[in-house]
């Protein structure tokens, strides 16, 4: 009984298609065609959210106005990831280290996370400004922007 | 609310892999434990509760396997996803509805099975966050940074909370991580994601934690040593993190506000004793803290200095070494409230906080402190 056996899962994978609804479409729609960003506002509280949901958690309300924000906007919070990672797209270990951040989209109640580009990490700070960059080939997910490059 | 009490504990040693015990091995180690603890049978056990989570166990209804481990055969069981204090909450409201004098409360996971970033991605947006991956420790470093700027907060104050709560570890055998370490060996620890140092977060563990809820009939029927549950709340904020202002626990707040309430403390940071909360990263402990009003805002890296918060202090935080000492998730919260119970009981051994009556334990769901759970517990009824 010296022996401490492990059952190895394999590759198993569990597959899903996760639908995006309406509003998801709508928002991967502009972004893919147009590299717009669409947030809904609020009826009641008029508040601006991204990425776009049916409902105001805070009023209990259906939102039902679309509006463009950005693509513009300023850092709320980030951090650089510096230890190996996977990739939870792809399997393989993404190269470290990289920035994230929590954006406030010009025009935005609530913050957008995304990649930050840490090519001067000096001038990765709260309140930075910052724009997206958007990739050649899009394909209607969240990887058509790249990443958001601090503006100067 | 004087009409139930915890009277019985039982949890097994938090260890980095548990490679010999399955999870229902561990289940029925503190089953057996908190049973013993109470001086009851499985007899005197009226419904069952297990706490666990799907993805963590690998496995889809991930509850009903514990279940014979659990003593639920052929008894009322269900089941909580999410942290064991939230599994703790049904188990007592079962208690409080009359249909059952005494509920058992179980909670388990085992972190060394998998890999716990792609566990804690997977509870991002599969639509708008997940492929980006995002997991808990860059969430919870992203909420590090809002928090520190907001309050002036630096790494140098956050690393104390490490230092002070792996040096309580020492004091604790079930604990998988007592080390005596300085604010240097802290910083000077590999960055995991800004600002967060490898000994800023909590390490991958495995445990279990049981617990026996009675009603005040039951309660002194079988040991006699029961502690009462004096006010408990819990509360949620918004799923995206971008919807919070991640620098505040602002549902920890009102979970915490209406358990004091309901427990009649007016002035908590007089009031209480001693807590042990979900100190998943250092800098969690000192946020948790000031959400709780157990401080000031933005003052608690200032008390920690000045030892406030040390076995020993005006309000001992985490002296049985917390979550960074070891964190079985979903078990974690519930250890807190077991842990507590210990301190009333006077029975916490070498971090005993001597002359405890009334303690506060907080559990977490969710990414970066989503929802809260809160247990005012009590000596006296
Ligand atoms: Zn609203």
């Amino acid at each position: 009984m010296s022996e401490n056996m492990v059952i190895d899962s394999g590759n198993a994978r569990q597959p899903f298609n996760y639908s995006v609804g309406l509003y998801g479409s709508k928002f991967f729609k502009e972004l893919k065609e147009n590299k717009r960003f669409l947030g809904v506002k609020c009826p009641k509280c008029s508040k601006v959210y991204i990425p776009p949901r049916k409902v105001c958690g805070e009023c209990f309300i259906e939102t039902r106005e679309f509006v463009e924000v950005g693509p513009r906007g300023k850092i709320g919070s980030f951090t650089i990831l510096r230890y190996a990672f996977i990739d939870p797209e792809t399997g393989e270990q993404k190269p470290v280290p990289y920035g994230y951040g929590f954006i406030r989209l010009d025009g935005a109640d609530t913050l957008f996370q995304h990649y930050i580009n840490i090519s001067d990490e000096n001038k990765v700070k709260i309140g930075a400004i910052v724009e997206p960059v958007f990739a050649e080939n899009r394909k209607g997910t969240i990887r058509d922007i790249l990443h958001f490059n601090i503006v100067d | 609310m004087e009409n139930a009490a915890i009277i019985g504990i039982g949890m097994t040693k938090i260890e980095a892999n548990k490679v010999r015990e399955t999870f229902a091995d561990m289940v029925w180690e503190a089953v057996n434990k908190a049973l013993n603890d109470a001086q009851m049978t499985i007899n005197d056990i009226d419904n069952i509760i297990t706490t666990s989570n799907d993805f963590w166990d690998g496995r889809t209804i991930s509850c009903m396997a514990v279940g014979d481990a659990s003593g639920a055969r052929n008894k009322n069981v269900s089941c909580v996803e999410g942290d064991g204090t939230f599994g703790a909450f049904y188990g007592l409201t079962r208690v409080l509805s009359g249909s059952y004098g005494t509920t058992l409360v179980t909670a388990h996971s085992k972190g060394s099975e998998s890999i716990s970033s792609l566990i804690t991605n997977a509870a991002f947006d599969p639509i708008y966050d997940r492929s980006l991956g995002m997991d808990m420790i860059t969430a919870c470093a992203m909420q590090a940074t809002a928090y520190m700027y907001r309050t002036g907060t630096t790494s140098k104050q956050i690393a104390q909370v490490s230092v002070k709560n792996h040096g309580n570890a020492k004091n604790n055998p079930m604990s998988q991580l007592p080390m005596d370490i300085t604010v240097e060996d802290v910083l000077n620890s590999e960055m995991i994601s800004d600002p967060l140092h490898k000994l800023d977060c909590s390490p991958v563990s495995d445990g279990c934690c049981a617990i026996i809820i009675a009603n005040k009939d039951r309660a002194l029927k079988y040991n006699d040593k029961p502690v009462w549950i004096k006010g408990v709340s819990f509360c949620s904020d918004s799923y995206f993190l971008g919807d919070r202002d991640l620098s505040k626990a602002a549902s920890l707040t009102k979970a915490t506000n209406a358990a004091y309430k309901m427990a009649g403390i007016n002035n908590p940071k007089d009031e209480i004793q001693v807590a042990e909360l979900y100190d998943a990263f250092t800098y969690q402990e000192l946020m948790w803290l000031e959400a709780m009003g157990l401080c000031d805002d933005g003052k608690g890296s200032e008390l920690l200095e000045n030892k406030y918060f040390d076995i020993g202090g005006k309000l001992p935080v985490n002296p049985s070494g917390g979550l960074l000492s070891g964190h079985p998730v979903i078990a974690a919260g519930l250890i807190r409230i077991a842990e507590i119970v210990k301190q009333l009981r006077g029975e916490a051994g070498k971090y005993q906080v001597h002359g405890a009556k009334l303690g506060v334990a907080q559990g977490v769901n969710g990414l970066a402190g989503q929802s809260h759970c809160v247990w005012v517990l009590g000596k006296e009824k």
